[in-house]
This record gives structure tokens, sequence and C-alpha cells, in this order.
């Protein structure tokens, strides 16, 4: 009996939020129109409650349940509270923007819900299983997400690619996962880096299992060459979920990586490491050389994406603690960088017209200077320009590479970061240098005027204090990955 | 955190929070808010520099670091505070005048339409100059020294409508560059050699390296030391205006008054001294390097003097005289005479912020007239101008007991006991100086508080002011045309004193230019002072000893001087003035007219400006003209740029077709991904 208890306590965020979100989906049903903003309130108080019960239940040590297929460790705490913090920030901004297109409703908020579950479970599984399933429960949400403004023929495109090819990635994860399993006769991440430790038994089936699980991980960081899916998503899924799919799920894919690849499958450093400097590279050039040649905005943060993506796999590669903790880093940077900037796009649009193309930005600041300001941030910490927390999270991925002897990558990578600083500081030029053409006013209630000011400010003050969360960051890896 | 430490932290920020709020929303605020909360800032700040001086001459030192901004492999770039006494004393002098400024403004500026611009420059730059003096790194050092330089641009092109001020602010920065361009190397060689920027590092390490060479051009030696310490240097010529780089300083004139006498005369232009002061245990390695500062120290004090004897204009001939000033400083410190340097510099700050204020009030008191031969018998209508002018003048020429006598006296003396390389030769230029500089600034002096009220007389259509200027100075007639909105004293209008926040300042700073120098001199040059911060090796370098030998208490100098050189050469500068331009102003305008080549040579101002003009200006326009015709058309933007363009709009072409949009494109791809995978890692097992 104990055990049990036992093992429900260390998944107690998860139950929480399960129990909130089945909850969520039964009150829609009774609530009058007019109530529906409890579901947005409820909403949020799932995520503050999941905050509060993971922080309160805060160990530094690292504790297994079900039989080791779950673990809850500093990494996956601080993975987890950036995810809260992360959707609530995405709840802000995107409430009034569903609210004018219809898609204010309950399902909205529980398919929210259950992704974040299933991202949960992806961070905190130990066993192959576990986190597939998790895998799953986010995507299954996702699909459904994108399409949930199904009389838009772009969103429903757009879900029915994504669904196609997250199967197919889907597919390719679990092949290579059976591979593992023949070989080490178990799905345990904990046993099969044992069994690998004591010996690799056959090593061209592990490189085997190793490719296609590197590329069902590749597609749902949107690396290159499985990054097809990203730009056409982005582009057709309501700006809502784009912003969803563009942050917190990055944060649960990079977590994955981290499972799967450095934890259970640290033995074979010397095979994976070469595959991601292939895709890190390609991703690097890809996303900011096809950026360039983007008129939608939408898609050009796409194509940034998989750039940044590039990036972090520089961390990853270092196949070092120092590496992924900088990419710890970066991905909290990039989450943090992303948020904000679709804010800004989702502020600036309204009632029957999507800001979505960079000519909506010309003479941002002479509509207002205030967000114009904070655009000017955001663009500056992606392009990387000191002092904000983009250069930051650059430098120490760069630092990592080095450190592990990659001088000619590092170089590379710092040409094509100048290449795609052009298109940021477009957005710039656009913003300070060019006419207004759409003067209507800019409104939006004050809470996405607070946060969204607070979330560009602090791309600004941790950049100039990163030690902090660095600190976090480095804590939380070294205290897990043993 | 120490209660001494948020101290340090609170003397720079506040003058920043309040040129941050007021630079920010000074628009919005009433334009009291601007001077009143600026003010307050300054204030604080002085009062808390107080605190920390008086700290310090109980024998505290703090070297710490306050904030790690980076960490990259072994070299930190830090923020930190390093305060003893040198700090210190120029805390105190910095926050003071300053000070003074911003009270002074309140009246020099209130028709303004940049009223709180102003005031938050004047208050950002107080901020950036104590980042500069208080920083224990060379990092933070080069921060301040930029930020610093760049609130001077701004203000020299404050009136921003006006082509003069823009030529005269782009020129400043131009200059600057150069200048800044030497400092910057000699600090990356500090780095290299060193593997450190902190100052107690580089000192301790310093001795060590003495005897260290570097090739720059294969095959020859060069002393490491004395190539940092000259590279430093460039930097401090630059900012300290020494010829040749002195050319942007008489032209930042075309600031308002009060920051030409805050930055271009107290504060900013002594950074350089400063500089040098603080890397003493630098520069005393490298008697060349010493060598070079003096002679080219010794050059500027002797030759921007001369300047000054032919300017008309108010302001040009106090900016003159600054860079003679400068110069003696930097004689100073080639004479390893740190101390007296440090020394001169803050009865100079006094006494010549003293004396631009002055010329400010004077300026207003005129109606913005600048030009010296409109005005004439003002100290009727100004007797508090007219009383601190003179005790500013007076001060200047080292009349004995005011403190300007001290500190110069004492450099003279210095110079005369050096044996360096060029040290006869700066000995002959600092005693010349003495004369020349009491000819021109009495010479100013009379021409405006004495003699017939020439305003009156002036034809009505010379009322634009600068005719004669322009007349002068045809080579620069660009630099001299003058507000358009002013015209000057009509024949009927009469001169009328300055309002008391502008009178204050002057008193104020009246007050230590008398004193400061009989208080000081024996604690600062022959007392302990300076101890553990200014290093001098007695043996190689004895000036100080030796001057201190000689000197028995501030009364006795006085009275010694009333029998050397210095005192006669001064005195007789005086008189001649007097004579020329009081008793026989027809003089003058002979000898003019017979010595048309120095003229010549004197109004080009030894043709700095149009060497620079023709050979720099046209050089670079020539190579830039070329590099951008075949350098960036040709080859950047036809091969390169277009270049590129075509070829990623190509890629483009190619990974556009690849996005097709369709899912069967997107699924081979990935496939072919997977496919490609495998095939190189089965080749290699």
């Amino acid at each position: 009996m104990d055990a049990i208890y036992y093992d429900l306590a260390t998944a107690l965020p998860e139950i929480f939020v399960l129990c909130m979100a089945m909850f969520i989906l039964l009150l829609d049903l009774f609530l009058k129109p007019n109530n529906r903003f409890l579901i947005h309130v409820l909403a949020q108080f799932t995520l503050i409650g999941a905050a509060f019960i993971t922080i309160s239940t805060y160990t530094p040590s690292v504790s297994y349940a079900f039989n080791n297929m779950f673990v809850d460790d500093p990494f996956s705490d601080v993975i987890k509270v950036m995810m809260y913090l992360s959707t609530f920030t995405m709840l802000v901004y995107t409430r009034s923007y569903i609210k004018l297109r219809g898609m204010f409703r309950g399902e909205f908020y529980a398919l929210v819900l259950f992704a974040l579950l299933g991202m949960m479970i992806m961070v905190s599984g130990q066993h192959f299983l576990t986190l597939y399933m998790g895998l799953e429960l986010l995507s299954l949400s996702l699909y459904a997400l994108v399409a949930l403004d199904r009389d838009n023929p772009r969103a429903t495109e757009a879900a029915i690619k994504y669904f196609v090819l997250g199967a197919l990635a889907s597919g390719m994860l679990l092949y290579g996962m059976s591979m593992f399993y023949g070989v080490t006769g178990s799905l345990n991440i904990s046993d099969v880096t044992q069994a690998l430790l004591v010996g690799v038994p056959s090593h061209a089936v592990m490189v085997l299992g190793l490719v296609f699980v590197v590329a069902g991980l590749a597609f749902k960081l949107g690396a290159v060459p499985f990054q097809m899916w990203i730009p056409d998503v982005y582009h057709g899924s309501p700006t809502a979920v784009t912003i969803f799919i563009g942050t917190v799920t990055k944060l649960a894919a990079f977590a994955f990586v981290i499972r799967l690849l450095i934890q259970g499958l640290f033995v074979l450093a010397g095979d994976w490491q070469g595959m991601l400097i292939i895709m890190a590279v390609l991703s690097i050039a890809i996303g900011n050389i096809t950026a360039i040649a983007q008129t939608n905005i939408k898609r050009m943060l796409a194509y940034s994406t998989i750039s940044h993506i590039g990036f972090l796999l520089y961390g990853l590669m270092s196949a070092s603690m120092n590496g992924y903790i900088s990419s710890t880093f970066y991905i909290v940077s990039y989450t943090m960088m992303t948020l904000a900037g679709f804010g800004v796009i989702l502020l600036l649009s309204r009632h029957g017209f999507e800001a979505e193309n960079l000519s909506d930005l010309k003479g941002l600041n002479q509509r207002s200077p205030w967000y114009a300001f904070l655009m000017l941030i955001v663009m500056f910490s992606m392009a990387g320009v000191p002092p904000t927390l983009g250069f930051y999270a650059k430098f120490t991925v760069l630092q990592a590479a080095l450190q592990a002897g990659f001088v000619w990558l590092v170089v590379y990578a710092v040409l094509m970061a100048a290449i795609g600083a052009f298109y940021y500081l477009r957005v710039v030029k656009l913003m300070y240098f060019d006419d207004v053409e759409d003067k209507s006013p800019i409104v939006a209630p004050f809470s996405m005027r607070l946060v969204l000011s607070i979330n560009a400010l602090a791309l600004l003050v941790v950049g100039l204090m990163p030690q902090p969360l660095m600190n976090i960051c480095a804590y939380a890896i070294s205290r897990s990955l043993q | 955190m120490t209660d001494m430490q948020s101290i340090y932290l609170l003397i720079p920020l506040l003058p920043l929070f309040a040129a941050v709020i007021v630079g920010l929303f000074g628009s919005q605020l009433p334009r009291s808010a601007a001077h009143v909360l600026t003010i307050l800032g300054v204030g604080a700040s002085f009062a808390l520099s107080a605190y920390v001086f008086v700290d310090a001459l109980q024998g505290n030192v703090y070297n710490g670091t306050v904030y790690t901004w980076l960490t990259s492999g072994d070299i930190s770039f830090e923020v930190g505070f390093l305060v003893d006494r040198l700090t210190a004393m120029m805390m105190v002098v910095v926050t003071f005048v300053s000070l003074m400024v911003h009270i002074y403004t309140i009246g020099y500026m209130h028709e303004d339409p940049g009223y709180s611009r102003f005031f938050s420059y004047i208050s950002l730059f107080t901020f950036s100059m104590l980042m500069l003096v208080m920083s224990n790194n060379f990092m933070q050092l080069f921060f301040g020294w930029e930020a610093v330089g760049l609130v001077s641009y701004l203000l020299i092109g404050f009136w921003y409508k006006r082509p003069t001020a823009i030529y005269a602010n782009l020129k400043a920065f131009l200059v600057n560059r150069v200048g800044d361009f030497g400092f910057l190397l000699g600090i990356g060689m500090v780095l290299y050699f060193f593997g450190s920027l902190n100052y107690d590092a580089v000192f301790t390490i310093a001795p060590h390296l003495a005897d260290a060479t570097v090739s720059v051009i294969p095959n020859t030696e060069w002393s490491l030391m004395t190539m940092v310490c000259l590279l430093l240097f460039v930097g401090a010529m630059g900012k300290s205006a020494q010829v040749p780089l002195h050319v942007w300083l008489p032209d930042s004139m075309e600031g308002p008054t009060p920051i030409s006498a805050l930055i271009h005369a107290a504060t900013m232009v002594t950074a350089g001294i400063f500089m040098v002061a603080r890397m003493s245990p630098l520069f005393e390695l490298s008697t060349t390097a010493l060598s070079t500062v003096m002679v080219i120290g010794a050059i500027t004090a002797l030759f921007m003097g001369f300047l000054g004897i032919i300017q008309n204009d108010i302001k040009r001939v106090v900016a003159y005289s600054t860079l003679s000033q400068l110069g003696y400083m930097t004689v100073a410190l080639g004479a390893s005479a740190y101390s007296v340097a440090m020394f001169h510099l803050m009865t100079h700050a006094f006494f010549k912020a003293l004396l631009f204020l002055a010329a400010g009030s004077v300026i207003m008191g005129m109606h913005h007239d600048q030009d010296i031969r409109n005005m004439g018998g003002l100290r009727k209508y100004m007797p508090i101008t007219w009383i601190t002018s003179l005790i500013g003048s007076l001060a200047l020429i080292g009349t004995p007991l005011f403190s300007g006598f001290y500190s110069k006296d004492s450099i003279i003396e210095a110079v005369k006991l050096s044996h360096i390389t060029g040290s006869s030769f700066a000995y002959f230029a600092v005693l010349a100086g003495v004369f020349v500089t009491a000819f021109y600034s009495f010479r100013l002096y009379f021409l405006v508080f004495h003699g017939k009220e020439r305003w009156m007389e002036k034809p009505h259509e010379e009322h634009t002011p600068h005719t004669h200027e322009v007349a002068a100075h045809s080579d620069d007639e660009h630099h001299h045309v003058v507000h358009e909105e002013h015209h000057g004293l009509g024949p009927d209008d009469k001169p009328h004193e300055s309002p008391w926040v502008v009178t204050f300042p002057l008193i104020a700073l009246a007050i230590p230019s008398v004193i400061i120098g009989y208080v000081a001199i024996g604690p600062m040059l022959f007392g302990d002072f300076f101890n553990g911060v200014i290093f001098v090796d007695i043996h190689a370098h004895p000036v100080m000893h030796e001057l201190a030998e000689d000197f028995h208490g501030a009364g006795a100098m006085a009275m010694h001087a009333l029998t050397s050189a210095p005192f006669w050469l001064a005195l007789s500068g005086v008189v001649l003035s007097w004579f020329f331009y009081m008793k026989r102003p027809d003089i003058p305008a002979a000898i003019k007219a017979h010595t048309v080549l120095i003229n010549k040579i004197l109004e080009n101002k030894y043709g700095f400006d149009s060497f620079n003009e023709k050979v720099f200006a046209a050089g670079s326009r020539f190579i830039g003209n070329k590099l951008w015709q075949i350098g960036d058309v040709k080859l950047i933007d036809g091969l390169i740029v277009n270049g590129t363009a075509r070829l990623i709009g190509r890629i483009s072409g190619i990974i556009r077709q690849l996005q097709s949009g369709l899912i069967y494109h997107y699924a081979f791809a990935m496939i072919i991904g997977v496919f490609l995978m495998l095939t190189f890692w089965f080749a290699k097992i």
C-alpha cells in the first residue's frame, strides 16, 4: 500500500493536471457562454496549482516511482516549472485572440492541459514506453489543437500534414526502440544503460536503432532534414496554437532528448555525436538562409526556430556536462524569446485581421514606441546581440562546443548567426524606419500588456545577470545526470 | 555588501538615475523637475564623495568587484571600484564642479527648448566620469572613457540644428577615434601580455616584464613597456587634447558654455592625465615613454598658448589656455611628478571652471555676443563676474598665494630638476609659457572688463557679431556662424549682471581657486597623501624627492617666488598686455601689420586643421571613394552581396521547391534523411 502512495505522491503534479483537464472539459458543458472566462481562470489556476505542487514537493534527490518507469529529479522539476510558466504566459497572450476567433471554448483549454500532461510525462519518463506514451498524448492533443479552427482550410491542411508526418516519425521512434529492446532485453532506461555499460552486444543493431530514434527525436525538435513540417504547421495553425508548438513543446522535446540520448544511450555518444553534428550544421544553414526569403513573419519565426535548434544541438553534441548545461540554458532562453516574439504578433492581430506579414510591422514605432521597443529587444535577443539573453545563450553553447574541440564548427556557426542577424534586424528596420501603413490603434487587455512587457524586459535583465539562471540549469543537470 | 560598498555604488548611480528619469520623461515632467532631480542626484553624490574623501584621508583603501558581467576562460569582465586617495580626490572634484555647473545651467539654459535634455546629459556625464575614475580595471576604465566621450559629442552637438556644432562634434568624434584606437591597442597589449585587466594584477606583474621586448616588425625588438605606455598615452593625447590630437578641443566650444566648463576644462579632458597618473607603475618602467610624454606636453603648453593671444572669441581664448594648461600637466607627468600633475589638475579644475563660467556669464550679459572686441568696461555692470574673473585669471597666471601658483610653480621646479631627454626643452617651454599665459589672460581680462564700452560704437550692420571672426579665419568660416536668434547688444542696451544661480557658482568656485593651493600643497606633494597610490622610481627619477628637500612650507614658497623667474615673467606679461591693450591699442595693430607671416601662421593654428583637412580628410575620402567604387560596388556589392543574394536566391528556390506543401515530398525527405544516415553509419562500422 505504501508503495502505491509513494508512487502517487511522486506523480502528484501530473495527477492534478489530469483531473483539472477533465474537470474543465466537463464544466464546459454546463457553462453559459457568458461565464466562459471561468474556464480560463481555472486553467490558469491549474498551472499555478501544479507549479505549487512541484515546488513544494521538491527534493534535491532523485526519486523513482511505478517500478522505475517514472522519475522525479531536479531536472524534471526545473523543466516542468518552465513549462507551467510558459503555458501560463501563452494563455495570457492568447485569450483575446481565441475569443475573437470563436475558439474560446473548453476544448482549447482542455487540449492545452492534456498536451501539457503529455509533456510532463515526457519529461519524467524513465521507460521507453512511458516516454512514448507522453509523446503520443502530446502529439494527439496538438493535432486536434491545430485543427481546432476547423472551418479554416489552411488549418486543417496543416493538421493533416502534421498528423501524417508525426505518425511517420512516431513509427521510426518506436522501431528504433524495439531494436534496443531486442539487444538489451529491457525497455527501462536505467536497465538499458546498465546493459550497454556491460558491453554492447551487437553494435550494428544498436546503430540501426539509434538512427531511427534520432530521426524521431529530430522530428520533434525540428532539425534538418526532419524540419519540413515546421514552416507549414507554424503558418497554417492559428497563432494561438503556433505559440504553443513553438515554445512549450520544444522544452519537452529537449527533455525527451536528454532522457533518451544522454541518460539512456550515453554509451553510444560516439555515434550520435556525429548525427547531431550533421543536423546542427544543416539546421543552422537552412534555418538562417531560408528565413531571409520569407515575407510571412510566422514562417520567418519557423525558420528561426530551426536555426535555434541547430544552436541547441551544438551544446548537446559536445557530449559534455558543460554542453548539456548550456543547452538547457539555451532552450529556456529560446522559450522566453519566442514567447515574447509571438506575443507581439498576437498583440497586433485583432478582429478579422491576422498580423502575419512582415509588412504589418512597418512603422510600429509610430503606432506604439513601447511595443516597438519590446520587439526590438526580442529581435536583438534572437539575433544574439549583447547584452540580451540571446547573446549569452549563444555564447555559452558555442563555448561548450569550443571546449569539445569543434573550432571550425563554431566559426561556421558565428558566420551563420551573422547571416541570421539580417532578417532579425530587418524587422527592426521595418519598425523604426519605415512609414506606418496600418494606423489602427493597438488594443490589448491589461494582463497581456503587463505580461508581455515583463517577458520582453526579462530578456534584457536576465541577459545582464545571467548567472542565477545559469546556476539553476547547472544544478538541475548536474544533480540529475549521474 | 558593506555600508561603504553601497556608498561607492550610490555615488555614480544617483546621477545615472536622475539622468535616466529626466532623459526619458523630461518632456512629461515640469521644467523645474529636470534641474531639481539632477541637482539632488549630483548633490547627494557630492556629499557622499566628500564623506568617502574623509574616509580615504584616514588611509582606508577599497579595492573590490561589485559585479561580474561575464567570465570567459581566465578573463573575467567585471565592474569594480578602486577607491583610494587619488580616486577620492577626483570624485570630490568631479562632483563639486558638476554640482556648480548644474546650478549654473539653470540660469544659462533657462530659455533653451532642450532644457531637460541638457540636464540629463550632464548628469549622465557625471555618472560616466565617476565610473572612469572609480574603476579598478581597464575594461571599466574604457567604458567610462567612451561614455564621457559619447556625452561630450552629444553636448558639443547640443544645438544640433547649427551646422557648425555638428561639424565640431564630428571632428571631436573622429579625432578621439584616433586616440581611442591607440588606447584600445594598449589595453589589448596589457591583456595579452599581463593576462589580466585588473590594475592590481597588472601592476604586480609589471616589474617582471620591465625588460621584456616584443617584435612587431620582424627582427626589431621594442621594449614592451614603452610600447604599452606609448599606446596608452595616445589615448590620453586624444582625450586630453595634446598636440597633434588637440584640434577638436577649440571647436568643441560650439557646445553650450556650462559643458565647456565641466567637460572641456575641468573634468573630461583631464581624464588622460588621471589615467597616466593611475598607470604610474607602468610609466615609471619606461623612460622613453616619459620623455615622449614630456616633449608632447611641452609643445602643447607653449604653442597652444601662442594661439590664445590672437583669438577674439572669449570662449576660444579660454579654450586655448586650457590646452596650454593640459600641456603643463602632461609635462609634469613626463617628469615623473605625477602628484604635481594631479595637483595642477585639481587647482586647474577650479579656476578654469570658474573662468569658463564667468565667460558664460559675460556672454549672457552681452546677449550672446562672444567677440571680445565688442566688449569693454563691463566691470561696472557685472561686478561679481568681474571680481571672480580677476581671481580666476590671477590663479591661472600663477600669482603667489593663489592656487595656480603652487601647482604651476611646482611643475616648473620639477621640470627643472628632471634630467631625462627633452627636459631642457620642456623647461624652456613651461617657462616661456608663463609669460604667454599671463599675456593672453590679461589681454582678455582688460579687453572685457576695462577700457571703453565698445558695444556702443559698434556700427549697426555688425550686429551679426562674428563678421570679424569670419574675416579673420577665412579657412574655417563655417565654424563661427553664431546663434541666428541672438544679435548681441544694441548701442542702447546695457549689459546686466547675471542672476544668482549664475553668480553663486562663480563665488563658490572662486574660493577654492584662491585657497586650495595653499592648503593642499604640503600634504599632496610632499606629505603621504599619494603614498601607495602613485608609484615613483626614486632612483631613476628622483625629481619629487629633490623637490621635497627644497620645500619649506606654502608661505615660504610664495615669498621665495618673488625672487624667481616665473613670477617676473608673469608680471611682465600682465604689464605688457596692459600697455598694449589699455594704453596704446595702436601697437598691437602695428605689430600685426608688420608680422604678417607669423600672424598668418597663428591664425591658421599652425596649419593643423588645414593639414588634417587636406591630407587625412581628403585622403580618407579618396581612399573611401576608391574602396567604394572598386571594393564596394564591384567586389562586395557585385560579387559578394549580390552574388550571395543570387546564390541564396537560388538556394531558396531549391528549398522552396522542396517545401512544396505536398506531404509525400516531406515524408520522402525524412526517409531519405534516415536512409543517408544509416548508410553513412554502417559504412563507418
